[in-house]
């Protein structure tokens, strides 16, 4: 029980969190967009580089990195991040979520928390298509790793 | 002031994502493994998001303009296109190989660097080659 109701809060403070950007910056908290927009352009004729455009993503990002680093500091709280360490697979999947993201136009963020929120069509069916390739990747490997 | 509020928009995200557990990929993981060892944690933190988002954008967007912006980018899409199923399709297959999507990835870089930023290298390429590669499909388009 007691598990579900730090879920719930956590996502609150996710939701606010996606709140507040919206009616400060009129931005959707997408963290892959957020993300891949900082990354150099290939196209500059149609995205000119805007010093504004790159300090609010870099100042969201400061703050992403920074909350587990103040939980350290301050309240001697390291999260726990429990992975696999295996070096090929965080680079392929690294890899695969990257251009998938790109692609896709989101993730659970930007398609998950926002889109839902905003009702979109599109975010609901990118929702529901990584959520199934997601279970099912989870399932093979489990499938493949056991037998 | 607009610095410090979207700063602090990015630690109470990642102050959710803390206190959810969804930093940590085994917590994801858990939910993922439907016909396994199911761990319903995540329905309840995107339960949690959304509800408070679904009634504050709303709130929010009802003002002319954002507090410190011209207007909101809000997205205007519509249309389901192949572009966006597969890209979904693959986002997901990678999410469900270890657990990390973008948001906690960059969290973790903050608790767990080593491993994290592996990942997150390994992400920033994969963007940027997706960006590459969606410039030139549109190009080959026509698109201007």
């Amino acid at each position: 029980m007691h598990d579900f109701v730090l879920a719930l809060i956590g996502g609150a403070m996710i939701g606010l969190a996606a709140v507040i950007l919206m009616g400060a910056q009129g931005r959707v908290m997408g963290v892959s967009g957020i993300v891949s927009h900082l990354l150099p352009s290939f196209d500059s004729a149609r995205e000119p580089a805007q010093t504004d455009e790159r300090s609010w993503r870099l100042l969201f990002m400061a703050g992403v990195i920074a909350a587990p680093l103040l939980s350290i500091a301050i309240l001697g709280y390291r999260p726990p991040v429990t992975l696999n360490a295996d070096p090929v697979l965080l680079i392929i999947s690294g890899l695969i979520v990257g251009v998938g993201t790109v692609f896709g136009n989101g993730c659970t963020s930007g398609h998950g928390v926002c889109g839902l929120a905003r009702l979109s069509g599109r975010s609901m069916a990118a929702t529901a298509i990584f959520m199934a390739t997601a279970i099912a990747t989870v399932f093979i490997a489990n499938t493949v790793a056991g037998g | 002031m607009r610095h410090v509020i979207v700063f602090l928009a990015g630690l109470l995200f990642s102050a959710g994502l803390i206190v959810s557990g969804m930093i940590n990929p085994a917590k994801v993981i858990g939910f993922l493994d439907l016909f396994g060892d199911w761990d319903p944690s995540l329905a309840f933190v995107m339960a949690g998001a959304v509800a408070v988002n679904f009634v504050g954008h709303r709130f929010v967007t009802r003002r002319a303009q954002p507090f410190f912006a011209e207007g909101f980018a809000i997205p205007t899409r519509k249309n389901v296109d192949r572009e966006l199923i597969i890209g979904a399709g693959l986002f997901g297959v990678g999410w469900g190989l270890v657990g990390l999507c973008p948001g906690p990835a960059i969290a973790a870089l903050g608790a767990s660097p080593a491993s994290a930023s592996v990942f997150v290298a390994a992400m920033l390429a994969g963007m940027a080659g997706g960006r590459a590669l969606k410039s030139r499909a549109l190009l080959a388009n026509g698109a201007t």
